[in-house]
């Protein structure tokens, strides 16, 4: 059996933070009293010890795509981000739209075995936006955030269909790519002065907002549970302000990139910028900044997004959006919040709560699943290399302040930093 | 000068500078003088990866008559079209030993990019609907040979401007020399926030106008041919002769003969189209040696 001791660590408990020692038995947290002999000990002196880390928002690649990332490489990056569960995007090929590719990709996880991938699932037969898929087939395979993510559901008689089924089932929730496509059809970056200088083709806000506009009146007649993907311009977040003040069962996310990057970041044309939805102004960026900060958005996630250098330098216009996102995210959103409780609310406890897992999220005590992070605060790195198979990262080569030194999932070792 | 990506990083001076060496140089060419070799040794590759008649050649012909090698890329037999990425393709030619690249690409950007990826000089042969400096630059180089001076004039650039990188890189060019330009075209092809003048009614604006700078409607990039277009925006003879008399024609070429000019007007005394191709080999001549040296 597996015992490790993680000492002298800060640790999350359900009391606050304090200082202590966390003692890991097989796959559980136990009291440190009943630690034997022969225990691993981790040394977390001036580190956070709180609970591993949920991404609501992964493409794994796999099925399909595997030169870009596969279920092993992907868990691999996640965990040396101090991620301990991610929500797997189901545009692959073929897409997650049926209980057979849940159970192959749910599977392939458990083989690799160092992050619990959790599979979405489809709101529409192939993602192709026409036809609703087998929602309650994907539901009993364990499905419970539906997205067609990369694509917008932009029929509103079949979302309003699609919400009507999900509002019956218990802790399912829309996720949606927000994109009104007749409207970003020529655009690779913001609408914005840095496109019309570049000469490059406009994605104007409303392209988001109109979606989300629309799904939230969707939202009050159905009464689904919706939770907006990738929020990046203040128009959305004025709506997702409004529809919280009503009451609406609504939760939005916010990707690390967005936080740190602008339009103005586009100007060197480097396609590790580009991305749907695009940087946009600075504005924005703080908008979104303060959103997260007034938990308007509640997580962060990542929409690690994974393409080859080969697929991604080419005219700007034609590299394909995404950029990876797992193995920075913390250090980033730290940079941003630089609070504790902040931390592990955006990064673990809201994700794990929005996608229902509960052996994820919760404050460290003994008898959880011992899926666990260690961060180190203070600790600056440079970034340099990936656990990913891709590296198409803005944040290449940037100096970061805050590192994951250690992942533990389901009681095990799942990530090591190299480093002191 | 390192490169010429956009005419927006030229100031009025250097405008000017180039405008001026680019008119000693077409004397020199017209007098059948060999200009000094100043790119010697020097390699310049034409990578043009979309098709160009105009431009490529008198690339070609300028980096020559100023000693340099030339490579020109054919993108059909590159390996583009092996899946080679674009990076790695300049990248190789780089490599080879190129000195200056000369782009053009359907994309935007593309020219930018090259010029991240090598850190060579790069020359803007024409980037999808974004910028085409070197047809600006002749043109303002065909207008200063043909005026004594240049401000002041009105000039009505007409058409496809929404499409169209020669207006990208004209209405920034224009201005700075002190010309008065007026944007002349149905509303769709109205850009949505220009700094300059704009109408949709040619008819009241051409007795007002020193030069009528015609586009060519960009089909390949979207632009479409109406009939409303054509009965209310060629430059047809009845328009021509409400034209001021010593007004002007300009047209970047190619030229749409039956849609934004009529046959006859293309050929008029009016027209300085053909001088504008003349100017366009002095004209690179010019940028070349500002890059290449």
């Amino acid at each position: 059996m597996t015992v490790i001791v993680i000492a002298n660590g800060s640790v999350l408990t359900p009391e606050g933070w304090m200082q202590t020692d966390v003692a890991v038995s097989g796959a559980v947290i136990v009291e440190i009293d009943q630690v034997l002999e022969n225990a691993t000990v981790i040394d977390a002196a001036g580190c956070l010890v709180g609970p591993g880390f949920v991404d609501l928002h992964t493409h794994l690649r796999e099925p399909g795509q595997t030169w870009k990332e596969d279920v092993a490489s992907g868990s691999l990056s996640a965990a040396a981000g101090g991620f301990t569960a991610v929500v797997a995007m189901p545009n692959t090929d073929p897409p997650i739209d049926s209980p057979k590719v849940v159970d192959l990709v749910a599977s392939r996880g458990v083989e690799v075995g160092l992050v619990d991938v959790i599979p979405s699932g489809a709101l529409t037969v192939g993602r192709s936006g026409h036809a609703v898929s087998d929602i309650a087939a994907l539901y009993r395979a364990g499905v419970r955030v539906f997205s067609d993510d990369g694509d917008s559901v932009e029929d509103s008689g079949l979302l309003a269909e699609i919400m009507s089924t999900m509002a019956a089932l218990d802790g399912a929730v829309v996720a949606q790519h927000a994109e009104v496509s007749s409207l970003t059809d020529d655009g690779h970056m913001h609408d914005g002065a840095v496109s019309r200088r570049l000469g490059i083709g406009g994605l104007a806000a409303e392209a988001e907002s109109e979606i989300v506009r629309r799904d939230l009146d969707l939202v009050r007649r159905t009464g689904a549970r919706y939770h907006c993907q990738h929020v990046s311009a203040e128009s959305t977040v004025e709506a997702i302000r409004s529809a919280k003040e009503e009451g609406l069962p609504v939760t939005a996310e916010v990707t690390p990139h967005h936080l740190s990057f602008t339009e103005e970041d586009l100007l060197s044309l480097d396609t590790n910028f580009k991305m749907y939805p695009p940087l946009r102004s600075e504005s924005d960026r703080n908008v979104l900044l303060e959103a997260l900060r007034e938990g308007i958005i509640d997580v962060v996630a990542t929409d690690h997004a994974p393409h080859l250098p080969s697929e991604k330098d080419v005219a700007f216009p034609e590299a394909p959006r995404g950029v990876i996102g797992l193995e920075t995210a913390a250090s980033v959103v730290w940079g941003a919040l630089a609070e504790p409780d902040a931390l592990f609310k955006v990064l673990s406890t809201s994700p794990a709560g929005i996608a229902g897992l509960s052996d994820h999220g919760q404050a460290v005590k003994p008898g959880n699943k011992a899926n666990l992070v260690v961060f180190a605060p203070e600790e600056v790195w440079n970034v340099t290399s990936f656990q990913s198979k891709s590296a198409n990262s803005p944040y290449l080569g940037a100096d970061m302040t805050g590192r994951v030194r250690t992942t533990i999932h389901d009681g095990r070792v799942s990530y090591q930093s190299g480093e002191k | 000068m390192k490169g010429l990506i956009t005419v927006r990083d030229l100031g009025p001076d250097q405008l000017r500078a180039m405008i001026e060496e680019a008119s000693l140089l077409r004397d020199m060419l017209d007098r059948h003088e060999e200009p000094d070799p100043a790119l010697q040794g020097r390699c310049v590759a034409n990578l043009f990866f979309e098709p160009s008649t105009r431009t490529r050649l008198s690339f070609e012909l300028a980096a020559k008559r100023l000693g340099a090698h030339v490579l020109t890329l054919n993108p059909a037999t590159s390996s583009a079209s092996k899946g080679e990425s674009l990076r790695d393709t300049v990248l190789t030619i780089a490599a080879v030993g190129a000195d200056v690249m000369v782009v053009r690409h359907l994309e935007d950007g593309v020219p930018q990019s090259v010029a991240e990826w090598t850190g060579l000089a790069v020359v803007n042969g024409g980037d999808g609907t974004h910028e085409h400096p070197t047809q600006a630059l002749l043109d303002a180089v065909t207008l200063s040979r043909h005026y004594e001076g240049l401000e002041g004039l009105r000039v009505g650039v007409v058409g496809d401007i929404t499409h169209s990188r020669v207006a990208g890189s004209l209405l920034h060019v224009l201005p700075r020399l002190g010309m008065d330009v007026t944007l002349v075209a149905p509303t769709n092809w109205l850009p949505a926030d220009t700094p300059h003048q704009t109408t949709t009614d040619f008819d009241a604006m051409i007795p007002e106008l020193d030069v009528v700078y015609l586009l060519r409607v960009q089909t390949e990039r979207g632009g479409r041919i109406t009939d409303s277009y054509v009965g209310n925006f060629q430059l047809d003879e009845p328009r021509l002769a409400r034209m001021r008399p010593d007004a002007i024609i300009l047209h970047p070429g190619p030229i749409n003969r039956g849609v934004e000019i009529a046959d006859e007007v293309a050929e008029s005394s009016r027209s300085l189209i053909t001088e504008q191709v003349r100017n366009g080999v002095p004209t690179r001549m010019a940028v070349l040696r500002a890059v290449g040296l």
